[in-house]
């Protein structure tokens, strides 16, 4: 249950993120999701990509910081108020939400990626309340038209 | 005004008899008081008696910071601690500060010098002089306030920070003097122009020192302020400011040799430089009593000049400096070495990350950069880890160095590699 984000640090200078989604390019990895911070000195690219391990290995030879990190996707239905009431849950289980972004959206339900103070006690915490997770293949793979 | 004409303007014969004779007195009470220095005779096979006079000074040992940073805090003091009122410290190469002492009559010397540097650039009692310089453990504040109340004068304290206070009480009080860093004093002539105070000042005289500065920026200083600057050297482990000053010529500063013997050396071999050729500067004490020092390396880069000045004094004078032998830099009046750097990173607990320190001046005050590149162990997704991070680096150094260092994160290997010696720090500003 436990995905794999490539985070990427990116330097505010001219055709950096270009750079990295070349990379990702020439690899044929598809990227799923992504977030991009900024501050006024960086940016930090947070992406679920088809080959997480691959799109690392590419990028630090690129020369940038990119690393793995252990993130989650919880599926939440498509209304009002669903996400709400997921957040509650952590909260009342006294988890704190780092960040998180939609996973591309597949069908009634939405994924939402989520980095979690602790995310052992987020997974069980969810699968108590009946919530239903996106597996680490399944979130590589939405969306990877193209190798289908 | 001549503070002191005896000393002053002395022939250079009487100068060569004056000092011969302190000489002899300082290696006898430094051989039988100091046992560093002791020591270091008996390896030479020297006892005092072997020094006549000046002509047997190259036969006198070198002393480095480092002598001193090895006898830290006060091996090298030559009188028992009852005797020492004033300890002062100032910037070593890595952790560990230089430490200085000084008894009642050292306090007196160092009086009458900066007494002499303000005299020369016309300061006197009817002057209000605003001390500018750091008041603490730097020489800078304490060594100008006491000498401008030797001389009489009004001293108004103000230390450095603060800007608005300064300029409303130069304002206020009407000062006619200031003493500050030039980079600094650059800097009050901006805000001054900005509120549209520069014509409403009555300043008439500026001393200047603690850091290098090129006679294109004294010209700069006295045209935008319309008073004239005078360049003041010293360095804590001789003295503190006044060691030597320039007088109306502005050609070369005087060194009160009555109090120390000066001498031009080339840095690599240590053979004596000719006049007029650049070298290292080298100082040996030969009134001050709880921290003699003999053949002290500056490693400050200027020449020498015997010649009569047009002001009528006979001291011999030392140029403008050319910059320095080691590495160490002056930023905002404040000596940095580039290894105090690297030992307060690795303070961080892991190994040093790569990193480049950038000098720069930005509206006459200097700025101090440190580029650190995000390595594998130290990077993070999360932004406020790496908030934290920089908040951390930029606590060490400001502890370490006592500046303000912006910290910016960079992308790995983006700071140039060099086989040997890695550039770590590079200074944008013109100086020299």
């Amino acid at each position: 249950m436990l995905i794999k984000q490539l985070s990427v640090f990116i330097e505010n200078k001219e055709g950096r993120l270009e750079r990295v989604t070349q990379v990702l390019k020439d690899r044929n990895i598809n990227i799923a999701s992504f977030s991009l911070a900024d501050t006024a000195e960086y940016g930090m690219l947070r992406m679920i990509v088809s080959d997480p391990d691959e799109g690392r290995r590419a990028l630090k030879e690129e020369g940038f910081s990119a690393k793995l990190t252990d993130v989650i996707a919880v599926k939440i239905p498509q209304r009002p108020g669903t996400l709400h009431k997921v957040l509650k849950v952590l909260y009342d289980a006294n988890l704190s939400v780092e960040y998180m972004y939609t996973l591309a959206t597949a069908g009634r339900d939405t994924s939402i990626i989520m980095k979690i103070s602790d995310l052992s006690k987020a997974l069980e915490i969810l699968k108590q309340s009946g919530y239903e997770l996106c597996t680490a293949r399944e979130a590589y793979e939405i969306n990877n038209i193209e190798n289908k | 005004m001549i503070w002191n004409e005896t000393k002053e303007c002395m022939s250079r014969d009487d100068i060569l008899n004056l000092q011969s004779a302190r000489l002899k007195k300082t290696v006898s009470r430094v051989y039988h008081n100091v046992e560093f220095y002791r020591k270091k005779m008996q390896q030479l096979g020297l006892e005092p008696s072997d020094i006549k006079g000046i002509e047997d000074l190259d036969k006198l040992p070198f002393t480095t910071k480092e002598d001193l940073r090895d006898n830290y805090p006060f091996g090298l003091f030559a009188v028992p601690q009852s005797e020492i009122v004033r300890i002062h410290a100032s910037s070593g190469t890595t952790g560990k500060a230089t430490v200085v002492g000084y008894t009642r009559r050292d306090i007196e010397i160092w009086q009458e010098c900066v007494t002499r540097v303000l005299a020369m650039a016309g300061v006197g009692t009817n002057d209000k002089i605003q001390v500018a310089y750091g008041y603490g453990l730097f020489t800078g504040g304490l060594g100008l306030h006491y000498g401008a109340e030797n001389l009489g004068a009004t001293v108004i304290p103000m230390s450095t920070g603060n800007t608005q206070r300064l300029i409303t009480m130069m304002e206020d009080f009407e000062a006619t003097a200031i003493a500050c860093t030039p980079s600094y004093l650059l800097h009050i002539a901006e805000v001054l122009e900005e509120v549209g105070k520069i014509d409403k000042i009555k300043l008439k005289a500026a001393i200047c020192g603690a850091e290098p500065w090129t006679e294109n920026m004294r010209k700069e200083i006295e045209a935008k302020l319309k008073l004239n600057a005078y360049d003041i050297y010293g360095l804590s482990e001789i003295l503190g400011p006044g060691v030597a000053a320039d007088c109306d010529a502005h050609d070369g500063l005087h060194v009160y040799e009555d109090h120390f013997i000066p001498e031009i050396v080339n840095p690599e071999t240590l053979a004596p430089c000719k006049e007029g050729e650049v070298g290292e500067l080298v100082i040996t004490t030969i009134t001050k009593e709880a921290l003699p020092l003999f053949r002290y390396r500056t490693k400050d880069l200027t020449s020498i000049t015997y010649e009569p000045c047009k002001c009528g004094r006979t001291l011999a004078r030392i140029s403008k400096f050319k910059g320095r032998s080691d590495d160490m830099l002056i930023i905002r009046g404040v000596n940095v070495f580039p290894s105090q750097v690297e030992a307060a990173l690795l303070e961080m607990g892991e190994a040093s990350p790569h990193y480049v320190l950038i000098v720069d001046r930005v509206n006459n005050l200097d700025v101090l950069e440190i580029q650190v590149e995000v390595e594998e162990r130290f990077f993070s997704d999360e932004i406020r880890m790496l908030e934290s991070l920089t908040k951390k680096i930029s606590h060490v150094l400001q502890s370490a160095l006592g500046l303000a260092v912006k910290v910016t994160l960079v992308e790995p290997k983006t700071i140039a590699r060099s086989e040997g010696k890695a550039k770590r720090i590079i200074d944008r500003r013109k100086l020299i």
